[in-house]
């Protein structure tokens, strides 16, 4: 089961999940994952080598999007 | 409101952006933004040290006035370290979030979990004693906190002090801020150092000692993974 979640307040929240196969999973975390990049929110995936990617579209073979925050300068 | 379909490179940090007249740190570069610092930092110090000797040369009853003049220039150095240190925030520390009275437990687990999930075995043990996540990078060795960062380049001696955090923290848990710290360093090495303002550029020992106590060991960890 793969997963797109949020780092929020509550520590994490799931957005979505979907299995492969599953269409209208697939299409409802496309949609959530829109929603949040166009709320501002960036989105990645972990690499096995220990770096991560940006993603700007849902990549849907992956098993776990985390979306976060902008970060800036101090 | 950042648009990372937005004039960012493929692998870029959607954050570099805005910040297009900002150099893209190297180790080139920050061996010459080093060099700078030591400059400044013995340019603003030396005069102090001179004006002592001076003095004393001028007349040894100026002793005293002499003294303060050294202490002013030792002071300065130390005021830099200081600021550097400070520019980084362990998890659980005294300026944590999950210190105030507001913080969720609930929320702080959660994130904690997922946390620990982005994490290795050894970089989790370091976490819990020292409230420090080490990342090793192309640029040397990387400990990030709630804020901050800091970055002990290859041979262990100098450490950078980076002044980072997450644009609109809210009320997010504190490992929530070190995850998003972490995620973005891990998406975009120069790009995080791009975005982060330089806060200190010097030795290892002035800034070890200007941290708290506890997370000392996390400095020494990383220090030993730049060698």
């Amino acid at each position: 089961m793969a997963r797109l979640i949020r780092l929020d307040r509550t520590g994490h929240t799931t957005l979505a999940e979907w299995t492969h196969g599953d269409e209208a999973a697939q299409e409802q975390a496309v949609q959530a994952f829109r929603r949040e990049l166009d709320a501002g929110m960036l989105a990645s995936v972990s690499r096995e080598d220990g770096t991560a990617e940006v993603v700007r579209e849902l990549p849907l073979d992956e098993e776990l999007v985390v979306l976060r925050r902008p970060i800036a300068g101090g | 409101m950042i648009r990372p379909d937005v004039a960012t490179p493929a692998g870029y940090l959607g954050e570099v952006a805005p910040l297009w007249w900002r150099e893209r740190p190297s180790a080139r570069t920050l061996r010459r933004h080093g060099r700078l610092w030591t400059a400044w930092t013995a340019a603003t110090a030396t005069p102090f040290f001179g004006a002592g000797a001076f003095l004393l040369w001028l007349e040894p009853l100026t002793f005293p006035v002499a003294l303060a003049s050294f202490a002013h220039g030792w002071v300065i150095p130390e005021l830099y370290a200081r600021r550097g240190a400070v520019s980084v925030v362990p998890m659980g520390g005294r300026r944590s979030v999950s210190r105030k009275p507001t913080a969720d437990e609930d929320a702080e687990r959660a994130a904690l979990g997922l946390l620990g999930d982005l994490l290795g075995h050894d970089t989790r043990e370091l976490l819990a004693r020292t409230g420090l996540v080490l990342e090793r990078g192309r640029l040397g060795a990387w400990l990030v906190g709630e804020q901050g960062a800091m970055l002990v380049r290859s041979g262990g001696r100098r450490v950078d002090c980076w002044c980072v955090r997450i644009a609109d923290p809210g009320s997010l848990p504190a490992g929530d801020r070190v995850a998003h710290l972490l995620l973005a360093l891990r998406e975009d090495e120069a790009g995080f150092a791009t975005v982060a303002n330089l806060a200190f550029s010097g030795a290892a020992w002035r800034v070890r000692r200007r941290m708290p106590k506890r997370a000392r060991p996390a400095l020494d960890a990383a220090r030993d993974a730049a060698r």
